[in-house]
């Protein structure tokens, strides 16, 4: 078969056994990259995660566009990136335009009710797994309590000056954080 | 015109969501507010259906989203944008792989950019929260708290952290929940 169109097959399989990306993913990946294909090894896998940690975009995204580019350039890593969207956009699709048709049932703004609750559940448990590391010393404190009274302020008091407003925004917010961390670290170095 | 704006704002979300997954969710939620094109309510109801439904969260959002705003061609104008930045930055990153890896100037940028993505989640965690457990008062645009809704969280979130259930998908809470919403008319 053609690489390009395996690549793309393989990653839509891995889209598509993948529930709520991320993490989840792994697994998948060992399987189908590693073991079945060998484009792969394990060690590879670990870094392209630990990468698409600490760079911009979905993990599992970036970890297709990196297996894809290793095997045949950037054409490679755009139709493995492809592959992994696709079964997402098609599946959505359907699912979205099945419930614009039912949206008005009672039973169905039941049903959502529930849910809603059960994802602020959700967030919760997620959001105490992720803050363990970064949450340890007080400067990880500190840019946890500045952003977060930041992105509230914008939430909750509509009237804000455009300057503040702008400070509020999440993109200047993670600017902001990666500019802080930076100049924190560059501080450390002189200090050594 | 509607597709512009979905590629803009889904490719600011790519380029500034770092993390994968919920770090999306303040970026879709900004989105939101400044378009009107849904509401705190529609952003938690998308969650939900994004992690019961196979693919990476970040892409389902952005196809719901995109078709909620622009049908079909909307979904796909979104999910490209937000790829678009990651596919570009690892494209580049691919080939000086290691010393990215190990670069000293990355690791500061993360250390500050970590609790920043969490505090941001956070946020638009409550936000989501607020919405979930207020409930319109009939006939008026009130709201109040609903208890029912508040109770079903907090049974959800001690089921998933401190019982053997913990070990359950994500989408099996979501499924009972739905279920209970149901049975008791939330």
């Amino acid at each position: 078969m053609n690489i390009y169109l395996d690549l793309l097959r393989t990653f839509a399989k891995v889209g598509v056994c993948t529930f709520g990306g991320g993490y989840a993913m792994l697994p998948i990946l060992q399987r189908e990259i590693v073991e079945d294909k060998g484009w792969a090894t394990s060690e590879e896998l670990a870094d392209y995660f630990a990468i698409g940690q600490c760079t911009p975009g979905i993990i599992a995204v970036n970890t297709a566009t990196f297996v894809g580019q290793k095997l045949k350039g950037n054409l490679g890593g755009i139709c493995a990136t492809i592959g992994v969207a696709l079964p997402s956009v098609v599946i959505i699709t359907a699912i979205a335009a099945f419930l614009q048709n039912f949206a008005h049932l009672a039973v169905v703004n039941h049903a959502f009710g529930g849910v809603r609750a059960c994802v602020v559940a959700l967030i919760a448990s997620s959001v105490l797994k992720l803050a363990k590391k970064p949450l340890q010393d007080v400067m990880g404190k500190l840019i946890f309590a500045v952003v977060l009274l930041l992105s509230l302020l914008g939430s909750y008091v509509p009237t804000l000056p455009v300057a503040l407003n702008f400070l509020t925004s999440p993109v200047t917010l993670v600017v902001i954080a990666g500019c802080w961390g930076f100049f924190l670290g560059r501080m450390k170095k002189e200090d050594n | 015109m509607v597709y512009l704006t979905l590629f803009y704002e889904f490719l600011k979300t790519g380029l500034f969501s770092v993390g994968g997954g919920l770090a999306t969710i303040p970026f879709l939620r900004a989105i939101g507010l400044e378009t009107g094109w849904f509401g705190e309510a529609d952003l938690a109801n998308m969650i939900a259906i994004s992690e019961s439904t196979p693919g990476p969260l970040g892409v389902n959002m952005a196809t719901y989203v995109g078709f909620e705003s622009g049908g079909i061609l909307g979904a796909i104008v979104a999910t490209v944008g937000l790829i678009t930045p990651s596919v570009i930055v690892i494209l580049i990153i691919a080939r000086f792989l290691q010393k990215f890896r190990h670069s000293k100037a990355v690791e500061s940028v993360f250390y500050g950019l970590r609790p920043a993505s969490v505090a941001l989640i956070t946020a638009a965690g409550i936000g989501v929260a607020t919405v979930a457990f207020s409930h319109q008062v009939p006939e008026s645009s009130m709201n109040q708290p609903h208890i029912p809704s508040i109770l079903l969280a907090a049974a959800v979130y001690v089921a998933m952290t401190y019982t053997p259930m913990k070990k359950w998908h994500p989408v099996a809470f979501i499924g009972i929940s739905a279920v209970v919403g149901i049975v008791f008319q939330f």
